[in-house]
Order: C-alpha cells, then sequence, then structure tokens
C-alpha cells in the first residue's frame, strides 16, 4: 500500500492503482501481529491494568453510583424510544447486512467513494497509520501557514492523538465539543465517546472553569457554565484558520459525507475557517446515500435516546472559495478486517450504546480502559493494535452479553471478548494466576477420579481450617463475601445414596 | 438406561447438592428419570473463560464422551449450558460430536418448558425477584431481555408464575449482571462485588424474600454479599423453588 499520496481536484490519475491495490497485510503498529505477540516478560505488557484502575474508580461508593446511574439515563432513553420503534430489530439487522457487503468490498466502495469526492472538488490522502495521519494534516495546515485550528468531536483524531502532535509543531488545536473541551482543558483522555466528559459533575466544571476560563468561584449552574464555555469558543470559532471534523458516514455513490453533532459545532468549525480537513477511518464508508436512512435513525436513539442528534450536516465538497481535505486512515483496520471472527467490529458506528449498557464501564468509567475507545467495543479492538498493552481488557467483562444485544449493528461483541481471550490465552498474555489456576483446576477436571478426591478432600478441610487461614489475603473471593458452605456430602454421593447403589 | 441424562455442574455436585436433588425430584415430578453418568465433571467453562482454551478442550471432550450417547442432557445452569451449546465450537474445531449435542444440551427451565411443557402446580407463598442469569438470557434466550425489541417472553418466570401464593416482585433493573462473570469474580473482585451489591439491593427495594435463577454460580456470589452483610435475603435456585412448591 503506499504511504500516502495526495489527489488534487479533478485528476483521475491518483485513483488509478486503488483497484488493483490487495487488501493489506498485517503490519504491526506499536505492537506486533497478533501471530507474534510477545511474551509476557516483555515490559509493555499490561495484564492487570484494568482492574487495577477499576478498583480505584470504586473505592468512591457515592461517585461510582453516581456515574453508574448518570450512564445507565442514557440506556434507559435508549430503550424507550426503540420500544416506539416497531422496525427497530429489522433495522439492528439491516444496517449489520449494509456493514457486513460494504466490508466485503471496503476497497471498491473506498475507491468510489474518493473518485466522487474528487469531482466534487475535494481532495482525498490515504494514511496507512496513526504517525501518517497526523503528518497529513500537519503539511496540510502548514501549506496553508495555520497557527490556530478548531476541532469538531472526532475519536479518530483522539485515536491518533491528533492534538498533541500538533501542539509539538506549535499549532493550536481548540475542541469545541463542549466535553471535548473540558477534558481538552484538564488535559485528559474522553472517558466516553458519545459523552466525552460524563466523568465530570458540574461542580467539577465549575472549578475548572473558574481556574481555566475566569468563572466565578463556586459556579455550578449548568447553563451559566455553558454560556461561558459558548462565548470562550465562539472567540476560538471567529479565529481559527482551519476546522477539523470527523466522519460519520462517507457515501461512495456520491463522494460527500456526513457529520452529527448535538451542537452545530461541525458547522461552526467548517464554515467560518476557509480550510476544512476531514478525518475518517475506512469502515466510515456506506454504498448509498438512502442508507443513511437505516443509519441516522439508530444512531442517535442507541446513543443517548434522541430521536436524531440536532445537527446532522451534510458536505458535497468544498464550500465556495473554500478548501476540502478528506483523510482516510486504516489504523490496523485492515489487519481487523482480514480476520473474519473479529470482522464485526468494524460495523461499530461509535454510538456509544455498548458503553451505556455495559455494567462495568458504568461502574469502572472510562478512564479504566486506557484507551481512546472504551467499554467493550474498545476492548475488543484495542488488543488489534497492541494486545500486550491492553491484555487486561478482554477481561475486564463478566461476558453478559448486554452490549451485543444493544449494539445497533449487531457486532457480536461479548463472543470477541472471549475469542480475544483465547488468543491472550495462547501468547501467554493471561496472568500467572489464571494460566496456573487453570492448569491445575483443567487437569484435576479431567479426571473424574482426581475430581472427586480434591473435592472430598477440600469438603473436608475447609469447614475445619481456621477462618484466618481461609480468609486470607490473597483470597479475592473472600474480602467482601463468604465462600458457599461445604457439605459432607457431594450430589453425587448422595444421589447414588438414594438411588441404593 | 434413560434417554435423558443430568448433567450437574462441578459446583452445585460440591457445594450444592440440595440443588442436584431437586433438580432430580423436579423431572421425576414429571416422569422423567434422569440417568447421571458417574463419569462427568467440569464443562470447562472456568478455563475457557479465562483465556485458557487448551486447558478447557479435554474437559469439553469428556464432556462429549459421556453425554453423546443420551437423546436429551439436561443441566441446571444456564452458564454451562451455554458453554457447551455455544462455544465448543471455538474448543474443539472441526469436531464432529458438537454439532449433534447442541440439539439436545437443554438448561433445566428451558427442557421443561419447550420439551416436557411442564405446567408446575404447588404453592410457594413468598416474595421472589427473578435473578435473570446473563448466559441464559442472552445466550439460551431463555427470556426476550429487556434490550431487544422482540415480543416479550420468559420461560423461567413462566414456570415460577404458575404457584399459587407466589409474588414476582417488579426490579428496577430487569436483567442487569450481579458481576458474578466466573474468574472475573475474583480477577476484577472491586466491580464484581460492587455489582452484586447493586444487585442486591435492587431486590431489596422490591421487597423480595427470596432471589431465584437458574444459575446457582450467580446465586453463590449474590449469597456470599448476603451472608457477609447478614441480610436476610435468601437465595434459591429455580429447580429448589419448584420441587419445594410442588411436593
Amino acid at each position: 500500500m503506499r504511504a500516502t499520496h495526495e489527489v488534487h481536484i479533478g485528476s483521475a490519475e491518483g485513483t488509478k492503482g486503488v483497484a488493483q491495490r490487495p487488501i493489506p497485510s498485517p503490519v504491526p503498529t506499536n505492537g506486533a501481529s497478533p501471530n507474534q505477540l510477545q511474551h509476557s516478560s516483555h515490559p509493555g505488557v499490561q495484564l492487570h491494568e484494568h482492574p487495577t484502575k477499576a478498583a480505584a474508580f470504586v473505592a468512591n461508593d457515592a461517585r461510582l453510583h453516581w456515574h453508574d446511574q448518570a450512564v445507565w439515563f442514557l440506556r434507559g432513553k435508549r430503550d424507550r424510544v426503540s420500544s416506539a420503534f416497531p422496525e427497530w430489530e429489522q433495522l439492528r439487522a439491516l444496517g449489520s447486512h449494509i456493514k457486513a457487503h460494504t466490508l466485503s468490498r471496503l476497497a471498491e466502495y473506498l475507491e468510489q467513494f474518493e473518485r466522487n469526492a474528487l469531482a466534487l472538488g475535494a481532495r482525498v490522502h490515504w494514511a496507512l497509520n496513526a504517525e501518517e495521519h497526523n503528518r497529513i494534516v500537519h503539511s496540510i495546515l502548514a501549506d496553508h501557514g495555520v497557527t490556530r485550528v478548531v476541532k469538531s468531536k472526532s475519536m479518530l483524531t483522539e485515536e491518533c492523538h491528533l492534538n498533541p502532535y500538533l501542539e509539538s509543531q506549535g499549532i493550536e488545536v481548540v475542541d469545541t465539543d463542549l466535553g471535548e473541551r473540558i477534558v481538552q482543558l484538564r488535559r485528559e483522555a474522553p472517558s466516553h465517546i458519545v459523552m466525552p466528559a460524563i466523568h465530570l459533575k458540574k461542580e467539577d466544571i465549575g472549578e475548572l472553569f473558574h481556574e481555566k476560563l475566569g468563572a466565578p468561584p463556586g459556579l455550578s449552574d449548568p447553563k451559566a457554565l455553558t454560556e461561558l464555555a459558548r462565548q470562550h469558543l465562539r472567540e476560538k470559532f471567529l479565529a481559527a484558520q482551519a476546522g477539523i471534523t470527523g466522519v460519520n458516514f462517507a457515501i461512495a455513490e456520491t463522494g460527500g459525507f456526513v457529520v452529527c453533532t448535538n451542537e452545530g459545532n461541525a458547522d461552526l468549525s467548517t464554515a467560518l475557517p476557509p480550510l476544512h480537513i476531514a478525518c475518517m477511518g475506512i469502515e466510515k464508508v456506506v454504498p448509498r446515500a438512502k442508507d443513511l436512512g437505516v443509519f441516522l435513525r439508530v444512531l442517535a436513539r442507541s446513543a443517548t435516546g434522541q430521536p436524531i442528534t440536532s445537527y446532522t450536516s451534510h458536505f458535497h465538497g468544498p464550500r465556495p472559495g473554500g478548501e476540502l481535505h478528506i483523510v482516510i486512515v486504516d489504523n490496523g483496520r485492515s489487519r481487523i478486517l482480514q480476520r473474519e471472527e473479529y470482522r464485526r467490529s468494524l460495523h461499530c458506528i461509535r454510538c456509544g450504546a455498548c458503553m451505556n449498557t455495559c455494567p462495568v464501564y458504568r461502574r469502572s468509567g472510562g478512564h479504566s480502559y486506557g484507551v481512546t475507545v472504551p467499554g467493550p467495543i474498545g476492548s475488543v479492538l484495542a488488543p488489534h493494535l497492541n494486545p500486550a498493552a491492553h491484555a487486561s481488557l478482554p477481561f475486564a467483562s463478566t461476558l453478559c452479553g448486554s452490549c451485543s444485544d444493544v449494539c445497533p449493528v449487531k457486532v457480536d461483541l461479548h463472543h470477541q471478548l472471549l475469542m480475544w481471550r483465547g488468543e491472550l490465552g495462547r501468547a501467554h498474555l493471561v496472568p500467572i494466576e489464571k494460566r496456573l489456576g487453570s492448569a491445575i483446576g483443567g487437569w484435576i477436571l479431567a479426571r473424574t477420579w482426581a475430581y472427586r478426591f480434591f473435592g472430598k478432600v477440600m469438603r473436608r478441610l475447609l469447614p475445619r481450617l481456621p477462618r484466618a487461614l481461609v480468609y486470607n489475603r490473597w483470597n479475592a473471593w473472600g474480602r467482601q463475601r463468604e465462600l458457599p458452605e461445604a457439605p459432607a456430602q457431594s450430589f453425587r454421593e448422595m444421589y447414588r445414596r438414594r438411588r441404593g447403589n | 438406561m434413560s434417554d435423558v441424562a443430568l448433567f450437574v455442574p462441578c459446583y452445585i455436585d460440591q457445594f450444592y447438592p440440595q440443588v442436584g436433588l431437586a433438580t432430580v425430584d423436579l423431572l421425576e415430578r414429571f416422569g422423567i428419570r434422569a440417568d447421571f453418568p458417574e463419569a462427568q465433571t467440569c464443562c470447562g467453562q472456568p478455563m475457557a473463560n479465562s483465556g485458557c482454551f487448551a486447558d478447557a478442550a479435554p474437559l469439553a471432550k469428556k464432556f462429549l464422551d459421556v453425554f453423546s450417547r443420551y437423546r436429551y442432557v439436561v443441566c441446571p445452569s444456564g452458564s454451562c449450558t451455554s458453554m457447551v451449546r455455544e462455544h465448543y465450537v471455538n474448543l474443539l474445531r472441526g469436531e464432529p460430536k458438537i454439532a449433534a449435542m447442541r440439539g439436545k444440551v437443554y438448561e433445566l427451565c428451558e427442557f421443561l418448558h419447550d420439551v416436557v411443557q411442564a405446567k408446575p402446580r404447588g404453592r410457594f407463598p413468598h416474595r421472589v425477584g427473578l435473578h435473570q442469569s446473563c448466559h441464559g438470557l442472552r445466550e439460551l434466550r431463555l427470556a426476550s431481555g429487556s434490550e431487544r425489541r422482540i415480543a416479550a417472553f420468559d420461560k423461567v418466570r413462566d414456570l415460577l408464575a404458575g404457584l399459587e401464593g407466589i409474588q414476582l416482585v417488579e426490579l428496577a433493573r430487569q436483567d442487569e449482571c450481579c458481576g458474578f462473570g466466573g474468574t472475573f469474580a475474583v480477577s476484577e473482585e472491586a466491580i464484581s462485588c460492587a455489582m452484586g451489591k447493586d444487585r442486591i439491593a435492587d431486590h431489596e427495594r422490591a421487597g423480595a424474600e427470596v432471589i431465584a435463577g437458574a444459575d446457582m454460580s450467580c446465586l453463590m456470589h449474590l449469597q456470599g454479599l448476603l451472608r457477609r452483610q447478614q441480610k436476610p435475603l435468601r437465595v434459591m435456585h429455580v429447580a429448589e423453588v419448584l420441587a419445594e412448591a410442588t411436593t
């Protein structure tokens, strides 16, 4: 795959070769390919990241329950609006089928999108990975002498860590989504892909705005805080020389694309400055404009329980006198595409419903995952980039399956989490206590006599041991829970007696 | 030899023999005398869910060897049943016995509801909170669940609802996970217990005297929390409720 190629307006030349371009072979980015994983002695290995961070989140019981309720509230709204929707399950199936179809001929649709976008006067760039994406965006900005950029919410640019990169090149980037701006001012990552600051209370935001935006101390009225942010952002919009947006859906047959926001910030980011850069993952393409009629109906309903986002902005080429650049990014996605058992994760339309329903996410917070996209979808995506660094994420789930059932495009999330566990196990990226327990347990359970013998020993021993010995510091079960009482006889012993043999 | 085999999960065999006996009694009440093949041990789920598929595979093999000759395999656990039905294909790729097994392994309530078409009658004058175990719910589809927009059904509830005097309480979150999750209960202890406590609080607010469920593993976790906190709420397997009610 070519490193990068810029296609100029109306040039057909630049599109040649895409059709011949094979689906890229697995490219290790900052990790290794799944077939050549590092051993757990590798310094980048994180086997306990999620449980450690989650325990810290749980330690604040009041905040934990506040967070759980705040996020569950969205699940409730999603339930209510989807209940009033007789064709909900048909739309889920249809959305899933459209995505599966698109992924089955992704190169063709991307090419078609590129051709049509070029015809509309956009410029199209291809980036293999995050570094290349950042370099391309920077070079476009540098070519135009831009030093002040506004950006609407884009998880792709978060994934690529575009902000720190541009800042290191002396460019000011201002996130204009309110939640994104809040976490940006706090110098932290979003904790949710739809509500980046869901982990913060209004008092936290008042304190932040007091410190950063000159709000009076103790201000916590959401309306006043929002107004303050609005004035602050308005100045940034007016001063910006370029606007960066994400892309929710790119339409192959038209070359246009759609950006969904609730604050209209994508519109201001692109209507005021003359230069618009739109960054999209390769999985964002849909074949036809009418496919939007499926996805737009489920996106906001799944995300926040709204019928549709407040703004659904369609872009078809640059605005008069302006320039539009579209950066199409792979960053490991083509590697997922090649693996059939994980392919459906590329259906994801980033609604966040799997986070809202996830009982673990709600009680551990987005930051406990240590990745841009947290929750169930993040836990199946992150290990593709670096299995060792994110080895704890596929285990940060009870495999309850609620995520798979709320997903509007039917990603089989909890089954993918289990597949990942198996893959991490094969690569020895499972904590030693699990591997040992599993090996010993597996050996015993594979032999009926050993199972019966050790079962009896355990049942005899447990009631006779001193409590302090049983509830020792390594007994994680017993920290907050009693062990079950050990009966004198197992079921099979009782059963045999009853049957009289 | 009966054509119905009973699979009693290892932790029920060792810690909750009364649940196994209740299962036997209940089946007998509907005219089914099931075999209990003594060679059985564990379905392999603890190993598989820990990512150690290689340790789980021999157990899957053993399960198929022990049970393949029966027409029905009945198990008082949705989780273990779903391990066999949904996940053995990932442990033993290309194993020909799996396809047939998938069609004959049943969770107890599912077997009573779908195959036996049982309508248990009896008396259980208690306020009962039904704990929907996730694997029964979302792998075996024992109920429609709160997420999907399909015609509502609930096989476990149907079995209980026919009992005289039973009051099935309404929970605020009808099917949220209890946080057990197998080895998750230990490796993510903090979250697991936070989830369990929240689940208990929901049942308490709804006024339940008994938390009933079709998976003893969830109930073992909830019972562990309840006993530590010395709360009066009890847990019972659905088989125990039905066996006690129909005597």
